[in-house]
């Protein structure tokens, strides 16, 4: 068992190549995530913080690079089969979870994660005991509707459950993209709460994208700040549980030549 | 007028299994596949190519099945490995299907351009003919209690699948693409899986149309997915109040069978029966346009009371006045 989780070597990923479109999103990005690791990403909008994530999940294959996973090369691996080394949460509450089945069905599809579907029941009922007390976790009163279709949660339940479905078997990494942005602040509070309580009770290796500063100087043993898709600061341990907003503001300019604008990280 | 009625449901039962099986790909997958035209044709193709050439009815059945999964995979590789939009992918087949179907019924004839077979000669070596020897009943009492099995069946099979594994995932994948493969399910694969059943089932029914019929044309799958459609929205209409999925299934076929008796009964009263397809276009028209009318119907009624009229008026003129307040309130302040 090695101590590194995930290590990036150098990978490149170029949208729209040879078209007046052409975007870098993320150029060279290495990286070494060590086991238990709680990583925050912070990144004005374009610095490839998301694009990162769909990187290491195979959304699409880089350009150039090495994502090794536990001493394995998953670099060529199709999306669907490196979904079972990762629990991924998704910026848009109706990204995560199938709208038109039930709660229960939604964890039965997360507790097969990676499996092969065959013909036996999508769900039995031991299962429906685990799920139940699963759901009680969340204090979101979720266990009485197990049957309720997703479509009728709200935004944060959604994302509580999504968040649930991707720890349900315990992931390799964790990866959350974002996962509070489209909710409202006492929401995405309560969401955060619950994500802590999960990331480190289980001592799960996580990433948590977020374009909060406070967020993210507040969560987590290491802090990574991206532009113009290259990683431009690193900070973990002792030095960042000192840091504060306007430190980390002084930093980015430093690092950069520019100042961070981005309005929704100032004012949050 | 009772033999009117009691064909209308025989005929019902077997596009049942076609409703059910456009259930699948329009409802369940949401893949809006026209292949469905052709493929019922292959299957009637198929059943009765093998009749002529003497083999056993239902076995001819399970083997139009067969062909009909064929042709949804293929539907299925051109959209996921080709990456051609689902209705095109759908046309493209079903185009194909045209000149295979005539390929097929040329086989049992022995001469090219084979484009309808009838299986007069072959009468009593259909399913139908076969059950009703078997039970000893009457042509359309006897079609009956097997169209009614074969429905019952196939919906209970239905049911039985769409709670495993494979159907949880197929669902899913109608549902939310993006979320199947986080959660490690190979889209392409399900989407291929749902639309081979989906057009095993549309098969299934031409070749039971066909042993019906005693007949089998090249043109007989025009207009097919419309009534599929219908039948699922009578089906979703009438069973609305109906959360249980197996209860859904049963309205479909409900829904097919009203459809087929309604279209008995206009033309048993005279309407030309080659109108048949517009009024079914005009009847799915309006099932689908009815919430696009049900809402413009509630607003238009919101605005003609005169109460609600009087009533709005009064309440801009009170929300203008606050407004000027408050613009003057604010002035004051600065």
């Amino acid at each position: 068992m090695s101590e590194i989780m995930l290590e990036l070597r150098s990978i490149s990923k170029t949208f729209n190549p040879g078209t007046v479109n052409e975007k870098k999103a993320i150029d060279r990005v290495s990286l070494k995530v060590r086991r238990g690791d709680f990583i925050t990403i912070i990144g004005g909008n374009g610095a490839g913080k998301s694009t990162l994530i769909n990187a290491i999940t195979g959304v699409f294959p880089v350009d150039e690079g090495e994502i090794i996973l536990d001493c394995i090369d998953i670099t060529g691996l199709p999306e669907h089969k490196r979904a079972r080394y990762f629990g991924r949460v998704f910026q848009d509450p109706m990204m995560g979870t199938a709208p038109n089945m039930g709660i229960e069905e939604n964890l039965a599809l997360a507790y097969r994660r990676g499996r092969r579907h065959g013909l036996s029941w999508g769900i039995s009922a031991r299962e429906r005991v685990l799920y139940r007390e699963q759901l009680g976790r969340l204090e979101l009163d979720l266990e009485g509707r197990m049957t309720q279709k997703v479509g009728l949660l709200s935004g944060g339940q959604r994302q509580a459950l999504t968040l649930l479905m991707a720890t349900l078997i315990r992931p390799k990494v964790l990866l959350l993209d974002e996962h509070t942005a489209a909710l409202d602040p006492k929401t995405a509070e309560k969401v955060l709460r619950i994500t802590e309580e999960i990331v480190t009770g289980d001592n799960l290796t996580t990433l948590m994208v977020t374009h909060n500063m406070k967020n993210a100087i507040e969560h987590g043993n290491r802090l990574i700040m991206m532009n113009d898709g290259r990683i431009i600061l690193d900070i973990a341990g002792a030095e960042k549980k000192k840091l504060t907003v306007e430190m980390l503001l002084e930093k980015f300019s430093k690092v950069s030549g520019s100042e961070f604008v981005n309005d929704r990280a100032l004012l949050s | 007028m009772l033999d009117t009625l009691l064909a209308g449901i025989c005929q019902g039962l077997i596009w049942a299994v076609l409703a059910l099986g456009v259930y699948i790909s329009f409802r369940i997958l949401n893949f809006a596949d026209l292949t469905c035209e052709g493929c019922i044709t292959l299957g009637a193709s198929v059943s009765a190519m093998l009749i002529w050439k003497e083999v056993n009815p239902f076995l001819s059945v399970l083997l139009a099945f067969l062909a009909g999964c064929a042709a949804g995979a293929i539907t299925g590789l051109l959209n996921t490995r080709l990456k051609i939009p689902p209705i095109l992918a759908g046309i493209l087949t079903m185009i194909s299907l045209y000149s295979i179907n005539i390929h097929i019924m040329s086989l049992a004839t022995g001469s090219g351009g084979t484009a309808n077979l009838s299986l007069l000669t072959f009468r009593s070596n259909t399913a139908y003919a076969q059950v009703s020897s078997l039970l000893g009943l009457g042509r359309v009492n006897s079609a009956l209690m097997f169209g009614v099995v074969v429905a019952l069946a196939v919906s209970g099979i239905l049911y039985w699948f769409f709670g495993t594994e494979l159907g949880y995932a197929i669902r899913a994948t109608g549902a939310n693409a993006s979320m199947c493969r986080a959660q490690g399910i190979n889209t392409d694969l399900t989407k291929l899986c749902g639309l081979a059943l989906s057009n095993g089932l549309i098969a299934t029914s031409g070749a039971l149309l066909c042993q019906y019929q005693n007949y089998s044309d090249v043109n007989m799958g025009v207009g097919s997915i419309i009534i599929g459609l219908a039948s699922i929205i009578i089906g979703e209409t009438l069973f609305f109040g109906f959360r249980n999925f197996y209860m859904k299934l049963v309205g479909i076929i409900v829904g097919a069978v009203i459809y087929r008796v309604v279209v008995a009964v206009v033309i048993y009263s005279g309407m030309p029966s080659t109108d048949l397809k517009i009024m079914t276009a005009g009847i799915v028209t309006i099932a689908l346009a009815l919430p696009v009318i049900r809402k413009s119907a509630a607003s238009s009624r919101l605005l003609l009371t005169f109460k609600n009229r009087q009533n709005n008026r009064k309440a801009r003129r009170q929300k203008k006045k606050q407004a000027r307040g408050a613009v003057e309130g604010g002035r004051r302040n600065v």
